[in-house]
């Protein structure tokens, strides 16, 4: 079966792969672009962890088909830190301890910036709605919550 | 196995690609059709899609909304005139999954999924679908009890009359996961109130049949009486009938059937 050309942004660079008919994107991100940010946890939908930002949206990398992005903008984790700084979520999720084997926090952190670009001064009911869509099985959440709280609340320093 | 994935301009082309094509499988937002394809089913060999504009249109302005097929959960929440759809669209997934499943996707939703439909199902929607030869407009209820023979046809949009006032228009979905979690059983009401007596009642139940069903007795128990105790209590007591729930994850059926008159009264009764 023929390859399909596929050209879309990828943290602000043009990028043109060819797919398989049916190829989900987070095949594409990992096997095809080199980009291992988002992970697989699943492949339905239920955990989370391989959450992207399409055209500054929040969608699931694992049950987007890779053809539907061309033309469109993703965004992945690798894309959030500026340079050699943190983001102010990844440096709020180290200085909370929000991350244990870490295997969420793709995910928690994708989640959490489609929140705060919306949204920068969320209540504790908007985060816990954020990330309801995302499952760790480590942190018992609260440190991920008060991160979240935390960088929105300006406390951490960037 | 990678599949072939025809995609399309016009809704009337994708429509005529489907009709053709008994093995082709529509993507609308793709939550359960992705999900498929990476189990592996290989009783999907085709995927087609439809880019067409009309697709995501929503109108809302008037009494009469319609929802083009390809609109997401997202888009109805971001929508102030749709505020009485707002309930049972937030009930679905988490966010991601609002950004991505549309309203007609969710027609199509198997147990314990089809939460939307079951608002849609208590406001008398109409479902406009396009197959090889033209498009028609089914009622909603026709639409899902002939939901399996239904491959083949494109949905392009819903429509259904806006409810008189957010009393008139009920939600309640029961999950044990909370903010999320697929429904243990799912309820809407609509009760049109005319001189005081309810007219044209109507109650629609998820995952208490293999579709959304109307609970018909409980409808006659309320019409043209006022919503009141012992309305309430006779209509509760009657929703079970011509139900057929199953066992599954989230609940028995057992469970189910002792449940449903619980949450219908509590919907009925204005309760939390
Ligand atoms: C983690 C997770 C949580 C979920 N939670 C919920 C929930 O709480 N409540 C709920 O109701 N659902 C839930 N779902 C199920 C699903 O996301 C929704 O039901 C959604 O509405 C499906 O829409 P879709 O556009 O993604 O469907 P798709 O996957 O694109 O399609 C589903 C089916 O409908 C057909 N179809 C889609 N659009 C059309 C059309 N226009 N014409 C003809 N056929 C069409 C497809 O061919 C396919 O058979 C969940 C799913 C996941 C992965
Ligand atoms: S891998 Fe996509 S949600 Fe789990
Ligand atoms: S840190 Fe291990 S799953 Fe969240």
């Amino acid at each position: 079966m023929s390859k399909i050309p596929l050209q879309f942004r990828h943290n602000g660079r043009d990028v043109a792969i060819f797919v398989d008919g049916g190829t989900n994107l987070l095949v594409a991100l990992r096997e095809l672009i080199g980009d291992m940010t988002p992970k697989f946890g699943c492949g339905q939908g239920g955990c989370g962890t391989c959450g992207v930002l399409i055209d500054g949206e929040l969608h699931l990398s694992c049950l987007t088909l890779a053809e539907s992005v061309a033309g469109r903008s993703v965004e992945t984790l690798d894309g959030m830190k500026q340079g050699p700084n943190l983001h102010p979520l990844q440096r709020a999720f180290a200085d909370n301890f929000a991350a244990q084997c870490g295997y969420c926090t793709p995910g928690m952190l994708m989640a959490a910036k489609a929140l705060l670009d919306r949204n920068p001064s969320p209540s504790r009911d908007e985060v816990i709605e954020a990330i309801s869509g995302n499952i760790c099985r480590c942190t018992g959440y609260e440190p991920i919550i008060n991160a979240i709280l935390a960088a929105a609340g300006g406390r951490v320093s960037a | 196995m990678a599949v072939t994935v025809k995609t399309f301009a016009s809704a009337s082309e994708a429509a005529g690609a489907l009709s053709l094509d008994r093995t082709a499988r529509y993507l609308g937002g793709g939550t359960l059709v992705m999900r498929a394809l990476n189990e592996g089913d290989v009783s999907i060999s085709t995927v087609v899609r439809a880019q067409d504009q009309a697709l995501t249109r929503i109108d809302a302005s008037g009494p009469r909304i319609t929802l083009g097929a390809g609109v997401t959960f997202a888009r109805v929440l971001a929508e102030r005139d749709l505020a009485f759809l707002h309930a049972p669209a937030r009930s679905i997934g988490g966010p991601a999954v609002r950004n991505m499943g549309t309203v007609g996707g969710n027609l199509f939703a198997p147990n314990p999924y089809g939460d939307f439909t079951v608002a849609l199902l208590a406001l008398d929607a109409t479902v406009a679908v396009q197959g090889g030869f033209g498009s028609r407009d089914i009622p909603i209820e026709e639409f899902l009890q002939a939901r399996e023979r239904q491959a083949g046809t494109l949905v392009l949009s819903v429509s259904c009359t806006r409810p008189a006032s957010s009393e008139t228009f009920r939600y309640r979905k029961i999950a044990r996961i909370k903010p999320k979690g697929g429904s243990v059983i799912t309820l809407a009401a609509h009760l049109p109130i005319s001189g005081g007596r309810i007219a044209g009642a109507r109650i629609a139940l998820g995952s208490m049949a293999p579709t959304q069903i109307r609970a018909r007795a409980a409808e006659r128990a309320l019409e043209g009486r006022s919503l009141d105790a012992a309305t309430i209590a006779v209509a509760a007591s009657a929703a079970t009938e011509g139900t057929s729930p199953s066992d599954n994850a989230l609940g028995s059926a057992w469970y189910r059937r002792e449940i449903v008159g619980v949450h219908l009264r509590r919907l009925l009764s204005g309760q939390d």
